[in-house]
């Protein structure tokens, strides 16, 4: 990129926050999914949210578009930058600025890292909810782009059910503060628009959180099946019981497999077709007979074995496996291609029998551990990228799945976001109309489509169908290096 | 009451002719069945299906007329200015209830009611009690984003609606959000939607998320000063108690000659039975419980409540602010019909009152960092006040551009914001 590009960012954040060489930028040009690949222009790293404004007002006024990005761990590389783009990491701007117990607040900067914050309230009988699987290197920032989830999001909601308040830059430089700390906004609910806009609509650089008291109680239950059918049927009849579990995640035969194989051993038994770990939470007297009635239930639906724990230290058993599954994953292959996907729940015992035909179809190691109460998939394939043959056959088994979840009336993604990965399946889900009007959204904050351009939108299927060209004059553009 | 002054209509002098081409360009577009007049000779559409409802907008838009959004008419009174009034009275089919998913598919024109009743065949629940009247449409409680008590442990409206279908201003179909409990497949089109007062199209389908019904199901209620109430209140929050609904209710609206705190348990017997265990022994107040078949008709006289003034609005606080939000209220308007969230906030007043007083109260809660939200009123200060106001700089361009986009030639009668 231009010299005198790099030569104003410096002036804004100082010489040792802007990375230019090639063997620096290439840290950066991937995110989780090792499946995109993209080398961006610059990397410049703000501490504090005014030199956010000064590097957004000066790109704005420059006309060059900028992807912001927090600790690279998404998995849609919905965080990559084009050659042309300059690339501003947030991960500096990790200060807890304010906890409010009282109110059950917490007021962040985005590059605080997730599980952080909810160290950081625990002492005061606090949690942050939200807890992606990356959560020991997430920020909240990214969260927020995301709309990030996790397994505590069937009983609590997703990120957008904690996001009270936001401070953000837009992507002309200009600063608004969308929401209200009491959660009732001043005006339409732009903070529930903006949560989940993966980066395009501007940079938060103030978050305020809602923050929910640690349960009194929590129970964690553990059972096997013969079948994922047996699993699948419990988690239905552990619902329609009226019963709300926290958690209610599922692993298969090669997840578990994967597991028990690693340094993460937990125990999981390894000639199961399914493990479901059941987490209760509230009251200790509700917990204790909702407990009973769980496991009844598992019972009755052929668990073979069911666990139960209670102390910290033997739910932390229970839950490593599962919390540490895509590690496991991990040492199979060189790449792991994580996949989400969300089903209506009544549809997963046929769901995962499809998975298992386009599994064998194609050839390939796929396991399955997903968030079974809300019906989110993470169907993961396990290779080596390096081989076009296999990265062919991923991209196809992938694309496969996720047509198979769609016809059931599933959606894309769960919690991962649509990045670039998944742009070319938005038609499959919406119409030209709607994605039209999310193209148009998405103009009223980024009239010029700097901020993270090229993503979750597919504008050749808008209705409006328009080049992508925007108003940018090219003499004004800085050139590429 | 002293209204700003209303911008001519375009259509105004025209009068009966007019209204009378409107009327049969509906007809010949609905059908005989599908148009009427209101009280006043408006022609009124009422769609029964989302292509229909965008092609009576697309209709409007291409003609210039002035889109007056209605339901059921139960909450919001019949009277912004109009060329034609659009109803979703006539869509109210139930499309889908999928008990094994805890999704519902509903045309927005459908009764609280009905729904409520076909839910419970099924065992399910919608965990969303508004204010008004039980026939109100589930459209009217999305748009104005309306939520009860229940909002303690349920949340509010925005976290029961996973999906809407919305007829834009200029007659295009979006399809926001979608049908399952977790996605985040594109921008959350649904979230401008819910509480957005019809100002960004008309809802025509809502996919709603569902629980089991509950198996228990208890109201207890203590009676005391305000004071007391909100005290005793935030003791039990924080005291692990897990109530769907912690509401304070003023003299006026209990028909009561105190204040009235009631807690409403719901869930598993179990849960219920340990949170009325642990009430009893948390604090001084004496806690009676509501005979089961009054529980209902408690909470449905409560919500009817709010209709007993032309004008509801709602003041977002936290929980420890209720005390003062509730004086600020009784200082410039009155005591009245107060409903408030004594756990986590948020304060429903319903009254009549003069525009300049409304406008001292969204000042001075502004002051405080308090949004005033006005649910319902009379056409005059809608236009006046806005159910909007005092945004933070920045936000009224954005809210301005967004209406632009579903509205592009502003046909919808919605007055998001008021004129000074």
């Amino acid at each position: 990129m231009k010299s005198s590009l790099l030569e104003a960012l410096t002036k804004i954040v100082g010489q040792q926050w802007v990375r230019h060489r090639r063997a620096e930028l290439a840290t950066y040009a991937m995110d989780g999914l090792p499946t995109h690949e993209s080398v961006p222009g610059l990397v410049v790293m703000p501490g504090t949210p005014r030199e956010v404004r000064e590097i957004v007002r000066l790109l704005h006024l420059i006309q060059v578009p900028f992807v912001a990005r927090g600790a690279g761990t998404g998995l849609s590389g919905g965080a990559l930058a084009d050659p042309d783009a300059v690339l501003i990491t947030l991960t500096r701007m990790n200060q807890i600025l304010r906890i409010d117990p009282i109110q059950r607040r917490a007021v962040v900067q985005p590059g605080v890292v997730n599980a952080r914050l909810s160290e950081a309230v625990l002492p005061l009988g606090l949690q942050y909810v939200p807890d992606p699987s990356s959560q020991a290197a997430c920020t909240v920032g990214g969260n927020v782009a995301e709309n990030a989830g996790g397994p505590h999001c069937l009983k609590y909601g997703v990120t957008t059910n904690h996001i009270v308040s936001l401070e953000v830059v837009l992507p002309d430089g200009s600063v608004t503060r969308l929401g209200s700390t009491q959660g009732e906004a001043w005006g339409p609910d732009l903070v529930g628009l903006f949560v989940g806009s993966e980066g395009m609509f501007g940079i938060a650089t103030e978050i305020t959180v809602r923050l929910e008291r640690v349960p009194e109680s929590v129970r964690t239950m553990l059972a096997d099946f013969a079948t994922v059918r047996a699993a699948s049927e419990s988690v239905s009849s552990i619902i329609a019981a009226g019963i709300v579990p926290a958690a209610l995640e599922m692993m298969d035969r090669a997840c578990v497999a994967a597991v028990e194989a690693s340094i993460y051993a937990a125990g999981y038994p390894t000639d199961a077709a399914a493990v479901l770990l059941v987490e209760l939470d509230g009251q200790a007297d509700a917990v204790e007979a909702e407990a009973i009635t769980v496991h009844d239930i598992l019972v009755d639906r052929g668990a073979r074995q069911v666990r139960s724990a209670s102390t910290a230290g033997d739910r932390a058993r229970l839950w490593q496996g599962r919390k540490k599954a895509f590690g496991a994953m991990g040492r199979i292959a060189p790449d792991l291609a994580v996949q989400d996907a969300v089903v209506p729940r009544s549809t997963l015992p046929a769901i995962m029998d499809q998975i298992e035909g386009i599994r064998r179809q194609y050839g390939l190691t796929i396991s399955n551990v997903f968030h079974a109460g809300d019906g989110n998939l993470h169907p993961n394939i396990s290779f080596d990228r390096r081989d076009p043959d296999v990265a062919a056959r991923v991209r196809s088994a992938c694309r496969e799945i996720m047509a198979a979840c769609v016809a059931v009336g599933g959606s894309i993604t769960g919690e991962h976001g649509v990045g670039s990965d998944k742009i070319d399946y938005m038609p499959w889900i919406f119409d030209a109309e709607t994605l039209g009007a999310m193209r148009a959204v998405r103009r009223v904050f980024d009239p010029t489509e700097l901020a993270n351009p090229g993503k979750v939108v597919p504008v050749h299927a808008c209705r409006e169908w328009c080049a992508v060209k925007s108003a940018r004059t090219p003499t004004l553009r800085s050139g590429q290096a | 009451m002293v209204c700003s002054e209303e911008r001519p209509h375009p259509h105004a002098s025209l009068g009966a002719g007019m209204s009378d081409a409107i009327y049969t360009r509906l007809r010949a577009l609905l059908g005989t069945t599908g148009v009427d007049r209101d009280v006043n000779g408006v022609p009124r559409a009422t769609p029964e299906s989302g292509d229909a409802l965008s092609l009576v907008c697309r209709l409007a838009h291409e003609e210039g007329w002035k889109i007056r959004v209605e339901g059921r008419g139960t909450w919001l009174p019949s009277d912004a200015p109009a060329d034609l009034a659009v109803s979703t009275r006539a869509l109210e089919q139930i499309v889908s209830v999928s008990p094994a998913d805890l999704v519902a598919t509903v045309q927005s024109g459908t009764p609280l009611e009905a729904l409520r009743r076909r839910l419970a065949d099924y065992g399910m629940w919608l965990a969303v009690d508004p204010p008004g009247r039980p026939e109100r449409s589930i459209g009217s409680v999305v748009a104005t984003a309306t939520a009860g008590p229940l909002r303690h442990g349920y949340g509010p409206v925005r976290d029961h609606v996973l999906g809407c279908t919305v007829a834009t201003g200029d007659g295009r179909l979006v399809n926001a959000g979608g049908r399952v409990v977790k996605n985040v497949a594109g921008y959350d089109l649904t979230k401008l939607q819910v509480g957005g007062f019809g100002g960004f199209g008309i809802i025509a389908e809502v996919h709603l998320r569902l629980r089991a019904l509950p198996r228990a199901d208890v109201t207890l209620l203590a009676r005391g000063t305000r004071d007391a109430l909100t005290s005793a209140a935030r003791e039990l929050v924080s005291g692990h108690l897990l109530p769907g609904a912690l509401e304070l209710l003023s003299p006026a609206l209990a028909a009561e000659a105190d204040w009235m705190l009631a807690a409403r348990f719901v869930g598993t017997d179990a849960a219920v039975q340990a949170d009325v265990r642990r009430l009893g022994s948390l604090g001084e107040l004496k806690w009676e419980p509501l005979p089961a078949e009054r529980t209902a008709a408690f909470w449905s006289v409560a919500a009817r409540g709010s209709l007993g003034g032309p004008i509801t609005l709602r003041l977002g606080v936290l929980g420890d602010g209720v005390d003062e939000a509730i004086d600020l209220l009784a200082h410039d308007l009155d005591e009245g019909l107060v409903s408030a969230g004594a756990g986590l906030g948020m304060i429903r007043w319903t009254g009549d009152a003069p525009l300049e007083r409304l406008r001292a109260l969204r000042r001075a809660a502004a002051t405080r960092e308090i949004p005033m939200t006005l649910e319902r009123a009379p056409w005059p200060i809608r236009r006046a006040l806005g159910h909007f106001g005092a945004y933070r700089e920045g936000v009224g361009q954005i809210v301005g551009r967004l209406r632009d986009t579903f509205d592009p030639g502003q046909c919808l009668s919605v007055a998001l914001e008021g004129v000074e």
